[in-house]
């Protein structure tokens, strides 16, 4: 747990991520590829008090994911996510 | 992606909160706990995104109503809650969110907790209960500060009364009515084990407040015996950035 707790949950970033994702991002699985816990993306901590935002594991702590605007551009980080598993259906 | 809602109609629902119903006709429709972003744009192009939870329930009216508390030094909320008006035209983009969400199919008992304005999406759920004529037994326990701050109070006595399928507890945390069975004081595992369903009847939890609200109440949740995948939790805060 966050000693500050100055945190949000994934929820919130839901709406920024429907310009990438095309599916509800919320209900999608995720795997914290640091620590293997698989937890659904509306759990995760997110932190917006910066340029961007950052999803954390609610186990380890650890980034699963950053996501900014840069100018025109939207920048993709998800290298602490060993897989998204989504709901097609 | 952002569709355009018109001000329907605005409503305050305590001195610093306040209802706006916005007719949007592109309107998807939406489920109880669903969110939408807000975004206001000024004159030079700065803009700025907010999420607020609906507060009706799903209907086919191309109509919806979010609640939004004005925050001291906030930048949207102020603005939402002083100076929009009926006619005003505002940027949304959703909803958002299927996993803080009751469906009228859920036949389980259903437990509600709510930190201040957290009752928003729970209220939505209320209200999709009551529109659906679900038989799923409801129970709210609603943590105030004090009765001047509670949200819809009317509406949810009505809903409560006698044969209704909706239980309901307040937890003021700093001044109570005077016919208050409890001092002040914020909810605790005491007050979980009393008022809460019991885990054994495997209620699903939905938890809507504040980080550290959220936080507590999630841990005397799962300090009871309700299992992870049983409590869904919504936390909300002041968010800040240019979007």
């Amino acid at each position: 747990m966050s000693a500050q707790m100055n945190y949000l949950d994934g929820n919130a970033a839901a709406g920024e991520l429907s310009k990438i994702f095309a599916i509800d991002v919320t209900t999608a699985e995720g795997k914290c590829a640091h620590c293997g816990a698989i937890r659904r993306f509306a759990e995760a901590h997110l932190y917006m008090q910066c340029p961007g935002v950052v999803a954390r594991c609610c186990v380890c702590e650890h980034i699963l994911l950053r996501f900014a605007n840069v100018r025109q551009q939207v920048v993709l980080d998800a290298r602490g996510m060993a897989y998204l598993v989504m709901n097609a259906g | 992606m952002w569709r355009i809602g018109t001000v329907a109609a605005l409503r305050d629902e305590t001195a610093t909160a306040r209802t706006i119903t916005l007719e949007v006709p592109d309107w998807p429709g939406h489920l109880a706990g669903q969110h939408v972003d807000v975004r206001l744009t000024a004159e030079d192009g700065y803009s700025a995104v907010r999420s607020y939870s609906i507060a009706s329930a799903p209907n086919s009216a191309k109509r919806l109503e979010i609640t939004v508390e004005r925050l001291p030094n906030g930048e949207v909320s102020p603005y939402l809650t002083q100076q929009v008006a009926v006619g005003d035209r505002l940027e949304l983009r959703g909803p958002i969110g299927g996993w803080f969400v009751w469906r009228p199919e859920q036949p389980e008992p259903i437990q509600l907790i709510g930190g201040g304005s957290g009752i928003v999406p729970l209220m939505a759920m209320i209200r999709s209960h009551g529109s659906a004529k679900s038989a799923a037994p409801f129970r709210l326990l609603y943590s105030v500060r004090e009765p001047g701050v509670v949200f819809y109070y009317d509406e949810l006595r009505k809903r409560s009364e006698n044969g209704r399928s909706l239980t309901i507890t307040y937890a003021y945390t700093r001044a109570t009515p005077k016919d208050s069975p409890r001092p002040p004081s914020r909810i605790d595992a005491w007050l979980i084990a009393e008022a809460a369903w019991p885990s054994k009847l495997v209620p699903t939890c939905y938890v809507c407040g504040p980080t550290p609200f959220v936080e507590s109440v999630a841990g005397f949740l799962s300090a009871g015996g309700n299992g992870p995948d049983k409590i869904k939790t919504e936390r909300f805060g002041p968010t800040g950035g240019r979007k």
